[in-house]
């Protein structure tokens, strides 16, 4: 017996559970897999959709393409996103990682669910370009792809459903919260800040925690920044109709800021330098700008190499080379 | 003598009385059947024919309509008692170019004499916002905003040349849950009395409604298409679910 079995795990490892894991300083997900249960098989077809490049109008343009692991699953020195046909989009790439958290989607915050966000990508004519029924007929008519689904689902029958709820299995496991930040929260092995970190986390909490609150580092809200006086893009108003949210947008995370470079709902700054000079000095009196930001934030040049410093604090570099979230 | 005769009197009713709830018994308790509702989709009388014919709104003003599909959910059905029963996953999507779908069919539901149903006229809220649908509500179907999550409750797509708008066409995408822009109506219609929907474990009934797709430009605001003519959620929506609201269906016949 004990030789049958040492023998079949040589031969077939087990497997990893792919789990879903809360970190310990985080709070209770928005989504929690409870109608969509997560498996391994429904984590990998929900992986290969992520960077299959052939759901796409000219077969050049997968999930990955913009959201590119190595960039915190942003695209790297993109202003806005780049799909098919060379069309350039209108906004930035956002990062995904800890999307479970989130209720609202997109720089407007226009989609309400983690699993319906794919198909705006899916059928914007700069970013995918194609529309489901198209993806469904191809995956139908694809191997392994019938195969795959019924590995995941149990049945060879492939639909939008069953599509979007394995991509979810896919992104809503991106957890990012083993950053230094992480560590030092939750006491683990000693690890702790040094003094320039813990100074530009003093100025932090004292400056930027009224939008960019922990652990998110974001409070999820909409605001403008007074990037211009009238903004080019109406921002949340697109969703809302209200006149109040003219040039607003969802407030970012900051979480693995060292690798989403660039920028802002219009990647318009290439580094943090430039952002921080932008709250130091930049601000403009849009209409609705954010009333915390009525004088900018002002910030000597040794407060932002501090801050800088600490944001560091929050690369995560243990989700960024997770070879379980890579194209394999 | 007399005490047998009271006794005879006494039994025979709890005889009569037993027998006659056991025969309701059989009939009643957990039986369910089917019923079936037909949507004729109508231009203010006329059959609706797509892409060829010419109507007239409230206005005066000619226009041709491709596309006409609307949601009908949350079928509750009530009696006269008062009680009702409200349908478990009753979402259906009507398209007046697919013939099948105008035909919807309710399975178990409860025998029962029925006096009034209602519905409504699109989503209702939370499935606006939940996870990937399927059925009826699969986005596939053409019906749902990708980019501002929700269902379009009422599509109706055609020309005129009245419309400003590029080829003259008429774009009325009506949906959105949230204030002030909220669309979601509820269609509610007694049903007479005397010719109620019976629904019985050996008939199944058929409710005709008549679908009017003018009801979208006239009711509370006439609608012209030269100031109207393109609507994706939003206050003019709005406008056009007002108009809808009561006007679109109605209760033709059932056929018991």
């Amino acid at each position: 017996m004990y030789a049958c079995s040492k023998n079949e795990e040589e031969i077939t490892p087990e497997e990893k559970k792919i789990t879903f894991s809360i970190p310990a300083n985080f709070p209770t997900p928005a989504y929690n897999f409870e109608d969509n249960k997560l498996t391994n098989a429904g984590f990998a077809l929900g992986k290969k959709l992520f960077y299959e490049a052939r759901l796409s109008a000219d077969k050049s343009v997968s999930c990955g393409s913009c959201h590119q692991q190595f960039a915190a699953f942003t695209q790297l020195d993109h202003k806005v996103s780049h799909g098919v046909n060379n069309c350039q989009g209108k906004r930035n790439t956002p990062p995904l990682f800890n999307l479970a958290w989130q209720k609202a989607f997109f720089w407007d915050g226009g989609v309400k669910n983690i699993e319906t966000s794919p198909l705006n990508a899916i059928t914007d004519a700069c970013e995918m370009g194609t529309d489901i029924q198209t993806i469904v007929a191809f995956l139908k008519n694809t191997a392994p792809y019938p195969d795959l689904f019924k590995q995941a689902f149990g049945s060879t029958e492939i639909n939008s459903q069953l599509i979007l709820k394995s991509i979810t299995q896919f992104t809503a496991v991106l957890v990012s919260g083993n950053s230094k930040y992480d560590k030092v929260m939750r006491k683990e092995g000693g690890i702790s800040f040094n003094a320039t970190e813990q100074a530009g986390y003093s100025l932090f909490k004292e400056k930027c925690t009224s939008c960019h609150a922990e652990p998110f580092f974001t409070d999820f809200s909409y605001r403008s920044n007074g990037l211009d006086l009238v903004s080019t893009d109406e921002g949340r108003s697109h969703i809302t109709g209200q006149a109040a949210d003219f040039g607003k947008f969802r407030v970012p995370t900051l979480r693995n800021i060292e690798y989403t470079s660039p920028y802002m709902h219009d990647g318009r700054f290439y580094s943090v330098d430039e952002v921080l000079e932008h709250y130091n000095s930049g601000v403009k009196a849009s209409a609705n700008l954010d009333v915390q930001l009525k004088s900018g934030i002002s910030l000597s040049s040794t407060e932002k190499e501090q801050i800088k410093a600490f944001l560091k604090t929050l690369t995560d570099n243990e989700f960024i080379k997770n070879t379980l979230y890579s194209e394999s | 003598m007399k005490l047998s005769q009271y006794l005879l009197a006494l039994v025979c009713p709890i005889i009569i009385l037993s027998s006659c709830k056991k025969s309701t018994d059989e009939v009643t308790p957990d039986a369910k059947s089917t019923f079936s509702i037909e949507f004729e989709n109508q231009v203010n009388g006329s059959p609706l024919v797509l892409n060829t014919t010419t109507y007239k709104n409230a206005k005066g003003e000619d226009f041709k309509i491709n596309i006409f599909k609307y949601y009908v959910s949350n079928i509750k059905l009530s009696k006269a008692d008062g009680s009702s029963y409200l349908l478990p996953e009753s979402y259906f999507l009507i398209d007046a170019s697919k013939p099948e779908s105008t035909n919807i069919t309710l399975k178990d539901v409860p025998v029962g004499d029925y006096t009034k149903i209602e519905y409504t006229i699109g989503v209702d809220y939370a499935r606006n916002f939940a996870g990937a649908q399927t059925g009826a509500l699969d986005p596939i179907n053409g019906m749902f905003w990708t980019w501002n999550s929700g269902y379009i409750f009422v599509k109706l797509e055609g020309t005129s040349p009245q419309s400003t708008d590029k080829g003259n066409a008429l774009t009325f995408h009506i949906g959105g849950v949230t204030d002030p822009n909220n669309t979601i109506r509820t269609f509610a219609t007694e049903i007479n009395a005397a010719n109620p929907l019976r629904v019985r474990t050996d008939g199944k009934p058929n409710m005709h409604f008549i679908v009017n797709a003018a009801a979208l430009f006239t009711g509370k605001t006439d609608v012209s298409f030269a100031t109207l003519n393109f609507t994706m959620g939003g206050a003019n929506s709005v406008i056009v679910a007002n108009n809808y609201a009561s006007g679109l269906f109605r209760l033709d016949h059932i056929h018991n």
